[in-house]
């Protein structure tokens, strides 16, 4: 593969058959690799849509600071972008990331503020919106959470990559964050393949992380389409990471937290299912994740360290 | 017909600071309707016009009700209702 640029590398992700993870014969389970995207994770799709689409549109111009609330992976992604086309990022993150989320936005050039008492990416996303009314002309924000352009690249890219590599795919299992990868791929492999279905996996916030503290600081993500869901399973913190540890154990595969979880709901999928192929997307590799020191330890619960974090 | 209700965050306010409830109900509205008799004002910061608020969703041991019969999804003994709220991440 030559490539002119980092940026060229995004995407064709290789889409890796699970053998010890499909139950019976003649149900399959296939983990599509994000992590094998230049920063590690499926962010790097959007990223690049949002900034073309934006300096194609003369929204985004270089006096402007790519302005975005985010958990990790897409300021990490845009960082990337930013940095690769010569634009300053400022970040706004809740204030539990793990701390690879932060280094990895410093190593590339990114500045971080962090959204005061936000234990949930919600208020990030508040945050950002206030600083972007106080100085509009200053800023420009990609909004991954309102911006067309995050379904648009996974319908023109990772749902075409599915089909492509499985034309059988009978289901598709990503998690919940945005919504742009379920929408986009999963609206792409329904126009394609009638039948399909599309399962959301999404967090158990936890006891640490309280929720919300009021009904009204909740948050959909306008580009969600809910109506490309088949199905919605909540994943506590607990069985996300043992499965993350026994997909590193039995497929020599090293994902990312939220890998567990999606993997656990094409699981039971799985098991539910006499035939068929179930796509598992894995949004990010591991490697952000090693200062919760998960593959190293044996445990019955959630290791301290990762209480409360935001992995998702 | 045993269910436990459990919530999280600004939920266990309107439930006497608890985490979780036990309900009776054959049906997801059932149960809902039984833990707002005991706790008034429950129903009121789960639902708006009749259904779940949107903001909210309502997970029948690990799967979101609004995928299954919403208010009308059976119950049995023994099932555990979770009350979340929507969360983004990215």
């Amino acid at each position: 593969m030559l490539a002119e640029s980092i940026l060229d590398t995004i995407g064709n992700t290789p889409l890796v058959k699970l053998v010890r993870f499909s139950p019976k014969p003649g149900v399959n389970v296939y983990a599509k690799l994000e992590g094998q995207n230049p920063t590690g994770s499926v962010k790097d799709r959007i990223a690049i849509y949002m900034i073309r689409a934006a300096e194609a549109s003369g929204e985004l111009t270089p006096d402007k600071t790519v302005l975005e609330p985010t958990s990790g992976n897409t300021g990490i992604s845009l960082a990337m972008v930013c940095r690769a086309k010569g634009y300053r990022l400022l970040c706004v993150l809740p204030d539990n990331v793990t701390q690879e989320r932060e280094a990895l936005l410093r190593a590339f050039g990114a500045e971080v503020v962090y959204a005061e008492n936000a234990t949930s990416t919600n208020a990030a996303v508040f945050k950002a919106q206030r600083m972007l009314e106080a100085d509009p002309g200053t800023y420009f924000m990609p909004y991954q959470y309102g911006n067309a352009n995050n379904p648009r690249a996974h319908y023109e890219t990772t749902g075409p990559e599915i089909l492509r590599d499985l034309p059988e795919t009978d289901v598709f299992v990503a998690g919940l964050g945005t919504g742009g990868t379920l929408t986009g791929a999963g609206r792409y492999l329904k126009d394609n393949r009638p039948g399909v279905k599309v399962i959301a996996a999404v967090p158990h916030p936890g006891d640490l992380v309280q929720g919300l503290r009021a009904i009204e600081e909740g948050f959909i993500p306008p580009v969600l389409d809910e109506s490309v869901l088949d199905g919605r399973i909540v994943v506590d913190s607990v069985s996300a990471f043992r499965m993350t540890k026994d997909l590193m154990e039995k497929e020599a595969i090293f994902a990312g937290i939220s890998a567990g979880a999606v993997l656990t709901v094409a699981l039971r999928t799985a098991a539910r299912l006499e035939r068929g192929n179930i796509v598992a997307l894995l949004a990010d590799g591991g490697w952000k994740y090693l200062s919760t020191g998960l593959w190293s330890r044996d445990y019955g619960e959630s290791p301290e360290e990762t209480r409360g974090k935001i992995w998702w | 017909m045993a269910i436990e209700v459990k919530v999280t965050g600004s939920m266990q306010k309107a439930i006497g600071g608890r985490k979780s409830v036990e309900a009776q109900g054959r049906t997801v509205g059932a149960v809902i309707d039984d833990v707002d008799k005991r706790h008034p004002g429950f129903k009121d910061l789960l639902m708006t016009d009749g259904q779940i608020h949107r903001f909210v969703n309502v997970y029948l041991n690990d799967e979101d009700v609004r995928f299954l019969r919403q208010l009308d999804t059976q119950l049995k003994d023994g099932d555990v209702l979770s009350v979340l709220p929507a969360l983004a991440g990215g």
